[in-house]
């Protein structure tokens, strides 16, 4: 919680003067008993009109002040409340999508956006109330006290019992309800999974008939959520009637000693009154501020998951300075490296070495999470290799700042994703100064050509979320596209032709051959034709490489390459 | 006033939700009742005992000593009755909140896939779980808030008349003043709640799409363009956040100056009248004291009253969108005759099949095709030809524009869709996996398989030997989505899972593809054995995928344009034949 005051910065004005001027309006408050007390004392005791007049002139004076106040210190918490959120809330966006690859894995899609939006939400509505509220109810409480103290004595120390008594029940019923709550969340988020799945994997549900078990797995969590929140209701309902209990007795006491003391003299009639008074001020404020702390507790417990999700950090270290380095012949060297996931029991990737020359084709093949994503995500330091170096360029790949690096390279991922907005737009991806000549020149390379020819806004047509209404080899081509834009050194194909027939994938083929800048290409296939014709073919089996060479070379050394060649055109022979 | 009209409809919607738990709701109603009329009449207690309290020497002792302990009395009852009061408020406002969301989850289950296809996941998800919690909270304050108001109104209205009418009076005409504010504050306050709950929503959107596909976002560095978009979103929530918020938190301090005003008013009727003794009843110091401590009971419901109607029509417009979808129009239900379909033999018919999602761009038009069972059938074709289209026809995911399918000779709009899916073993394109364990997800469409079954399955699809080498083996679990495991190996499991059913029909989307040929071949001869004797519709790129089939199906926009064997297409040297052709191309 604390952490994240740092965005409170630029309302500092606010955050201060705001809960001022609240106890200012709150003083005003305490001086009405005082007022009371001398229209009975001295008003009625004397038969005195004008004073009376006089003093309830003044009570509308404080009234009108105290309502200055208010309208201002409400406008200043409003502001700071608000733009604490909205830096709260790019900060999160901007530090997530600075995570690295292990970390989103770890966190998770969902519990970020719950964080960036439920919890969010919680946070502003919390503080709020704690610039408007938090510090005005103890004042008055306090204020109570001691203005009690000033009309007796004797009889104040009342509140010096009560009040302790009253503060302990309030902080025992809190302290039991915030990992309450934070429970409650936690089976929100539950239920939000459960939600978001049945949307995200509708197909598979319906064809597996699984329906009736989704809704009966939903009920159940519901229910938990359900009982949990009933259960904390139940907890903090006890805060009002507690509290109520407490005050009462008090002024039973206060009557008690009141009757006592006045009969000997020692205080007035109006002066009871005026010890009633503050009494019952306190038990209105107590009860504001009972409820204001659950409010709080909610929001401190959301503020504590937005602070957990800004404390990750990315496990990737980036070096600010421009890397320093001869330009080499190789662009990309591979250095005994091995890779082992966070969590995971075994390598991915051992003892892999290789160097690629400016402008090669090379093909990287191999079974079935043998390690070919993992190989190629090292290279735009998607992950950090855990043993050996990725040089790029000349440089070891940690030594680059993260976007100059990736700006060298253009990646196709395995799963082609577009996003909502035009196709003009979806392409500036690449890079966003792009022309639209340049953009129409890398979707003719894609092969994606004809697709735009047959939409009648072009560029301009509308692609939507998630990139649902165009088909999967549509996406896959306009994903190639996306990256051919940028005009890459490297350029990373995983798989990315996959949902292609031979002709278009040919087709493409031919045309990244003949890109006038010359990147140098790795593709990652499965089918031995689109990579038969490569400079290099690398051949990866479980996470290791059994070959590297050209087609023919590899036919008669490589086994596990001869096994896959052959498996493709075996019946053909036949 | 339109937004009236659909305010009046929603709060209809709401109490026939609430209607389940009226006896709860009723005894609710008396303890709140009873609750407020106990705390009004303590006071009057306080104030009769201060009256005999006069000075030195003139105190009754024997009265006070009465009259506190029924205050004792009063208050220990009130203290009960109020922790049961907000405990079934509690209870009711959950368990409305659990049972319109049970509902939802239920619509979303047997809602078409056009609307789900065409809806942003992230807003739906957003008014199951944000607006109905939103409208829970808006609900719960304005439950207990409205009601005990209102009573505490009444009671405070009769209480202070049996004091004394005249200042009664001036209480009655000032207090109105508060509702007026509160109530012009209330309505200008809806509209800029609605822009922000719109804003925050287009928020949400942006935020799923970025935050769940934030590789990609990373891969191209887009992070500041999402940022600057995110920004301009941020910029105007901010801006309208801070309207609503500040404008409706003025109810507060206006009203609360009202109030003082009317304390002012009272203390001053109420000081003279003491002073003189008034006619209609004899003001005393105590009465006084009373007729203060109403005077500021009595204004404040009218502030909870108005903060609470704030809070109640945002939770309203949030209560709107949740019904709003509880209410879209659902999947053609199956037809009450609908035959449940045993053992399909695997005969399928398409009979002039038509079908577009958009009216202005057809798809599949007059598809017309007999496949018999135990066939192989192969679509091929270019991207967007209408392959994963005729899959969605098949399984019933959209159903057909005109003409009909059928199997075993049934039109399939009228076989139960859980009979025909059950038919059907499916594996797509686009791998899904639930978050679970490995056995949960293989399982899926035969959750009491033996453990033998399971490993069988698994084998067969050659997911076994991975799935070993995992930590935790079949219990391992998989975050959303698939988390860590590769796309071949999300795939090897969704063959897995549907090798453990059996079907009589196969559906396959491609699924082969991100899989190396050499466990593919595997695989195939694992299929083989499962295929024989059950008709499949394999839809893929792969030629050696297609080289088995019975029957290859090349569509080209939507229109076969070629039927027959491998042999027999590149025979006819058109188009199939050019496509193969080019796998030898550089």
């Amino acid at each position: 919680m604390k952490k994240l005051s740092v965005y409170l910065k630029g309302y500092i004005k606010e955050s201060i003067l705001g809960p001022l001027l609240k106890l200012l309006e709150a003083s005003f408050e305490l001086l009405v008993p005082i007022v009371i007390k001398s229209i009975v004392d001295t008003g009625i005791g004397r038969a005195d009109k004008v004073y009376i007049i006089k003093m309830c002139l003044l009570l509308i004076l404080l009234g009108v002040v105290g309502m200055v106040c208010s309208v201002t210190a409400q406008y200043f918490s409003a502001k700071a409340s608000v733009g604490f959120v909205t830096k709260l809330r790019r900060a999160l966006f901007r530090h997530i999508g600075q995570l690295s690859y292990t970390e989103i894995d770890t966190l998770g899609t969902s519990s970020m956006i719950t964080r960036m939006t439920s919890d969010i939400n919680q946070v502003q509505t919390g503080m709020n109330l704690t610039l408007r509220l938090l510090l005005r109810s103890p004042f008055i409480v306090f204020g109570a006290m001691i203005m009690a103290f000033t009309v007796d004595t004797n009889a104040a120390f009342t509140f010096v019992v009560a009040i302790p008594a009253l503060f302990i029940v309030v902080f025992a019923i809190m302290l039991l309800s915030i990992p309450l709550y934070r429970k409650v969340q936690q089976r929100l988020d539950r239920v939000l999974k459960s939600t978001r799945e049945n949307l995200t994997g509708v197909r598979v549900i319906r064809a597996f008939r699984l329906e009736e078990k989704e809704i009966a797995e939903f009920d159940k969590r519901n229910e938990e959520l359900t009982s949990t929140q009933i259960f904390v209701g139940r907890i903090s309902a006890l805060m009002n009637p507690l509290t109520y209990v407490i005050i009462n007795l008090a002024i039973i006491w206060l009557i008690h000693i009141g009757a006592i003391r006045v009969s000997k003299g020692l205080l007035t009639q109006g002066a009871v009154l005026a010890l009633y008074n503050y009494m019952s001020q306190i038990l209105t404020e107590l009860i504001k501020f009972a409820n204001l702390i659950i409010s709080i507790t909610k929001a401190v417990a959301s503020a504590n998951r937005i602070s957990a999700v800004l404390d990750v950090e990315s496990s990737l270290v980036e070096k600010e300075s421009e890397p320093q380095g001869d330009r080499s012949e190789f662009i990309v060297e591979f250095h005994n490296v091995g890779l082992t996931y966070k969590n995971a029991g075994a390598e991915a990737l051992t003892n892999i070495n290789f160097s690629v020359r400016r402008g090669e084709v090379v093909g990287i093949i191999g079974g079935t999470g043998s390690g070919k994503t993992s190989l190629v995500n090292l290279i735009p330091r998607f992950y950090d290799a855990t043993v050996g170096e990725v040089i790029v360029d000349g440089i070891n790949v940690k030594d680059y700042p993260l976007k100059k690096l990736r700006d060298k390279i253009g990646v196709v991922p395995q799963k082609a994703v577009l996003f909502k907005g035009s196709i003009r737009e979806n392409m500036r991806w690449g890079n966003k100064n792009a022309t639209d000549e340049e953009i129409m020149e890398a979707i003719n390379i894609a092969q994606a050509g004809e697709i735009v020819a047959q939409k009648k806004e072009g560029l301009d047509f509308l692609i939507e979320q998630g990139g649902k209404n165009l088909s999967g080899g549509q996406r896959q081509r306009f994903t190639i596209a996306r990256a051919i834009v940028k005009k890459p050194e490297i350029l990373i194909l995983d798989d990315s032709a996959s949902a292609l027939d031979f002709a278009t994938d040919a087709a493409l083929r031919k045309a990244l051959r003949e890109l006038p800048w010359n990147p140098t290409i790795f593709i990652v296939s499965q089918r031995t034709s689109s990579i038969q014709h490569a400079d290099k073919i690398i051949v990866l089996d479980d996470g290791e490489i059994v070959g590297i060479g050209k087609h023919d070379e590899l036919l008669e050394t490589c086994e596990v390459y001869r096994e896959i060649y052959d498996s493709q055109f075996k019946k053909e022979e036949k | 006033m339109k937004s009236r009209k659909i305010q009046m409809d929603t709060i209809r919607k709401v109490f026939r939700y609430i209607k389940k738990y009226r006896v709860l709701l009723f005894i609710s109603i008396l303890l709140a009742a009873s609750t407020v009329a106990l705390t009004l009449y303590v006071p009057i207690l306080i104030g009769n005992a201060i009256d005999y309290i006069v000075g030195p020497g003139n105190v009754n002792f024997e009265v006070v000593a009465k009259i506190l302990v029924q205050i004792a009395f009063a208050v220990g009852i009130t203290a009960i009755f109020e922790w049961f009061m907000y405990t079934i408020n509690n209870n009711i406002t959950y368990q409305v909140v659990r049972d319109i969301r049970e509902k939802a989850f239920r619509k979303i289950e047997i809602l078409p896939l056009s609307y789900i296809d065409s809806h942003p996941h992230g807003e739906i998800v957003s008014r199951v779980i944000a607006d109905v919690e939103q409208f829970a909270e808006g609900l719960l304050m304005g439950f207990t808030q409205l009601f005990t108001g209102v009573v505490t109104i009444i009671a405070t209205l009769i209480f202070m008349l049996t004091i004394n009418i005249k200042i009664t009076f001036i209480v009655v005409i000032l207090t109105p003043l508060s509702l007026f504010v509160a109530n012009f504050i209330a309505k200008h306050t809806y509209s800029m709640f609605k822009l922000q709950s719109e804003t925050r929503g287009e928020q949400t959107s942006l935020i799923e799409e970025m935050i769940g596909n934030v590789k990609v976002v990373q891969a191209f560095s887009y992070q500041e363009e999402a940022l600057k978009k995110f920004d301009e979103i941020n910029e105007r929530l901010e801006k309208y956040s801070l309207r609503a918020v500040f404008f409706s938190s003025l109810t507060n301090p206006l009203t609360r100056f009202i109030n003082s005003l009317v304390y002012a008013a009272v203390a001053l009727a109420g000081a003279i009248a003491v002073i003189s003794g008034d006619v209609g009843s004899t003001m005393t110091v105590g009465g006084l004291s009373i007729f203060l401590s109403y005077a500021s009971q009595y204004a404040k419901p009218f502030n909870e009253i108005s903060g609470v109607i704030t809070e109640m029509q945002n939770a309203l417009a949030c209560a709107g969108r949740v019904f709003e979808l509880i209410e879209e129009k659902p999947q053609v239900p199956d037809a009450d005759d609908a035959v449940t379909l045993k053992n399909a033999s695997g005969n399928v018919v398409f009979d002039n099949v038509a079908f577009s999602y958009v009216p202005e761009r057809p798809l599949i038009r007059n598809l017309n095709l007999e496949v018999k069972p135990g066939q192989r059938v192969a679509i091929v074709g270019p991207t967007g030809s209408g392959k994963t289209t005729v899959i969605n026809l098949l399984m019933r995911f959209y159903d057909v524009d005109s003409g009909s399918i059928k199997v075993e000779g049934i039109d399939i709009r009228n076989i139960t869709r859980q009979s025909l899916r059950e038919n059907y073993g499916m594996v797509l394109q686009d791998t899904w996996l639930k978050s679970g364990t490995i056995r949960e997800n293989i399982t899926m469409g035969k959750p009491d398989a033996t453990e033998e079954e399971i490993i069988a399955a698994a084998k067969a699809a050659h997911a076994h030997s991975f799935i070993k080498r995992l930590e935790n083996g079949y219990d391992t679990v998989i975050s959303e989505e698939g988390g860590s495991l590769s796309q071949g190996q999300k795939q090897l499991l969704s063959i897995a899972r549907v090798m453990l059913c059996l079907p009589p029909m196969l559906i396959l989307d491609e699924a082969t593809s991100s899989i190396d040929t050499r466990t593919e071949v595997k695989i195939q001869e694992a299929f083989a054995r499962l295929m024989q004797g059950r008709t499949s519709f394999v839809v893929a790129h792969r030629l050696s995928t297609i080289r088995e089939a019975d029957v290859i199906l090349v569509m080209k926009d939507g229109d076969i344009i070629e039927q027959g064997t491998h042999e027999e297409l590149l025979s006819k040297k058109g188009f199939y034949a050019n496509l193969y052709n080019s796998q030898f191309a550089q």
